[in-house]
């Protein structure tokens, strides 16, 4: 089984994110990067999968230079291989555009189960993997908390808004990643060691045949118009008393009478 | 020239998703906007019927795909179906929830139709003719304002955020000549929670545990139910195994956005803020009154969890009397 984990460099979740002097970017200087969550849970998902079936873990990301460090760690973890689409044309894409250029690039690489996550925890876009499996003329199965591989289809059980769904695609296939399908593993020193040998292939926008005019921001369907910071709160108003009981009476009393939220 | 606002809408089993009503209320405010008309898309098995209920928030048309194949959600046929419903009347904004289905749908939609998307987004509004679509970023610290270039528009609205309204608006109601054929992808299975739990993402009320729970939601359950609410946890609680994972409310949850959610024992780490800082009213208890979480919330009560509750218990029980 050869599976391919889409894999995407974003801020730490602790970042300040803070908005750059044009008001359409963040400022990148003070930000740690690291593996979005929900892919670590792909990478987790994909290496088990290898070792109950064998095959091959390549990891694709598409990003700046920096990006090899996130491929690395993910190589750390135990994944064979890298492939990372870095190209400066390819700087600004949107999420169509970006899902444009993983499915151009899954094109020259062998799969038969591609794991992307559920979202990244940047744009929070919801979007490049369905994408991706749209492009691929492939079945997707979106926000997956447990799945079971056979030979010839995959069976994911998704949670929904109010209840459970197991939905099984004929492979290949795409599924991404939601939190409970596991617990992602650390790299170890040995696997750090390990990954430092193992091969990551650079494509550019040539080698994908991808026109630079379609993607970056000439191909952006969504444009930035500005960002803003999110309305500050009023602060807090604290309520006061003697004990519990007073406490509880005030704060119900403005919640049904003030604010009718009761 | 692409014109007129659709809206997929979201049912299961017979009953139109909260979400549904929030996305026709929301098209035909849009539509009166652009001085337009309102197209409601309702696909299911057996949706014939109930597709009229759809009447009073103000459709121009409903469009109805009913198929037994369209019965369970799958990502396939809906944007088959979708994508034949949309090419054939070209319409210039597509409106969606952002539930998981609509997350889904609308992401392989946009695809399909080589449109942009602005997902998740919680307003929308016009600006020199220009539709502006408002959407968080980095779990909500950022909020973006962005354009989409070319039609159609493809938008897909978070859960409880835009308003329900009705309207005296009359509407026909057709049936869309479909075919579906077999799709690669099968519902095998599908356990529903029993109907009266309330879903985090559609509540009304939250009350959310944290760790200084310690593991004890006996409180919170009753205070959720009594307000007809649904129960939340910080991921510190669902790792301790206390709370299941749809629970978890955060940057790795569930983004919500309640009339009034009560935090009790959390301590407001980022990623926790990052799930319910778009909620109306936050109330915050905590015993410690220097927790981050007071800095997010509107009212605050700095004392014991298990004192507390209890005696918010009484006092509400005392006004539903
Ligand atoms: C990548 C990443 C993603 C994450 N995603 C999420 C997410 O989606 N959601 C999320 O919630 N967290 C998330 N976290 C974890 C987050 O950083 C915090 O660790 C977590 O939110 C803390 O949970 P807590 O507030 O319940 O626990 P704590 O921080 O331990 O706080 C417990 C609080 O309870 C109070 N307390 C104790 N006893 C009582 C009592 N008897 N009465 C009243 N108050 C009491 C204490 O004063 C304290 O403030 C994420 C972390 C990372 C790194
Ligand atoms: N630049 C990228 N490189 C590789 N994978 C990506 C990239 N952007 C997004 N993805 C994948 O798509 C998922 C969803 O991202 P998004 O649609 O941006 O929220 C991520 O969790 C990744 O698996």
């Amino acid at each position: 089984m050869d599976v391919v984990v889409l894999v995407k460099q974003v801020p730490d979740t602790e970042s300040l994110i803070q908005i750059e002097g044009d008001g359409v970017s963040i400022k990148t200087d003070d930000i740690k990067w690291v593996m979005n969550p929900y892919d670590e849970l792909a990478v987790e998902a994909a290496l088990q999968i290898k070792e109950a079936k064998g095959g091959t873990v390549t990891i694709l990301s598409l990003g700046p230079e920096k990006t090899v460090e996130t491929i690395r760690t993910a190589l750390a973890m135990g994944a064979d291989k890298g492939v990372h689409i870095f190209d400066p044309a390819a700087d600004g894409s949107d999420a169509l555009s970006k899902g444009k250029l993983l499915a151009a690039a899954l094109k020259t690489l062998p799969f038969d189960l591609v794991i992307a996550g559920m979202r990244a925890v940047d744009e929070d876009n919801y979007q490049v993997g369905s994408a991706v499996a749209e492009l691929l003329d492939i079945p997707q199965i979106s926000q997956v908390t447990k799945v079971a591989v056979e030979d010839q289809t995959i069976k994911c059980h998704r949670v929904i808004e109010g209840g459970t769904v197991v939905v099984e695609a004929t492979l290949p296939a795409l599924f991404t990643t939601q939190r409970g399908l596991n617990e992602p593993r650390y790299a170890s020193l040995p696997g750090i060691m390990k990954a430092k040998k193992k091969p990551i292939d650079t494509l550019s926008l040539a080698d994908l045949g991808i026109d630079p005019e379609t993607v970056g921001p000439a191909g952006r369907k969504v444009k930035v118009a500005v960002l803003n910071f999110p309305p500050d709160r009023k602060t807090v108003k604290m309520v006061d008393g003697g004990n519990p009981g007073e406490m509880a009476a005030k704060l119900v009393k403005i919640l049904h009478e003030d604010v009718k939220a009761i | 020239m692409a014109q007129g606002v659709f809206v997929i809408c979201e049912q299961q089993d017979g009953a139109f998703r909260k979400i549904s009503y929030e996305a026709v209320s929301e098209g035909r405010r849009q539509a009166d906007s652009l001085n337009t008309d309102l197209t409601a898309l309702v696909l299911g098995g057996g949706v014939t019927e109930m597709a009229a209920d759809l009447e009073k928030f103000g459709p121009d048309k409903i469009l109805v795909a009913d198929d037994p194949a369209l019965t369970d959600y799958s990502t396939e046929a809906y944007t088959t179906v979708c994508t034949h419903a949309i090419k054939s009347r070209d319409p210039m904004v597509i409106i969606t929830g952002a539930s998981t289905q609509g997350k889904d749908l609308s992401a392989r939609l946009a695809a399909r139709l080589d449109a942009g998307l602005a997902m998740d987004c919680v307003a929308i509004r016009i600006e020199n003719d220009q539709l502006i679509y408002t959407r968080p970023m980095f779990g909500g610290k950022i909020l973006a304002e962005i354009n989409i270039i070319g039609t159609p528009h493809i938008v897909a609205i978070r859960s409880n955020v835009m308003a329900i309204t009705e309207s005296s608006m009359t509407c026909t109601i057709d049936q869309l000549d479909i075919q579906v054929d077999e799709p690669k992808t099968k519902v095998i299975d599908k356990k529903l929670e029993s109907g009266d739990k309330v879903e985090l993402t559609e509540a009304d009320v939250i009350v959310s545990g944290g760790r200084g729970t310690g593991g004890d939601y006996g409180a919170i359950e009753e205070l959720a139910a009594l307000l007809n609410g649904a129960v939340g946890a910080s991921r510190s609680a669902v790792d301790e195994g206390w709370r299941p994972h749809s629970d978890q409310v955060g940057q790795t949850g569930k983004v919500v956005s309640p009339n009034l959610y009560v935090a009790c024992g959390i301590s407001g780490a980022i990623q926790h803020l990052a799930g319910m800082s778009t909620s109306k009213n936050i109330v915050a208890i905590n015993k410690d009154s220097e927790a981050p979480i007071f800095s997010k919330a509107d009212f605050g009560v700095a004392g014991d969890l298990f004192e507390v509750i209890p005696e918010i218990i009484k006092e509400v029980k005392k006004i539903k009397e």
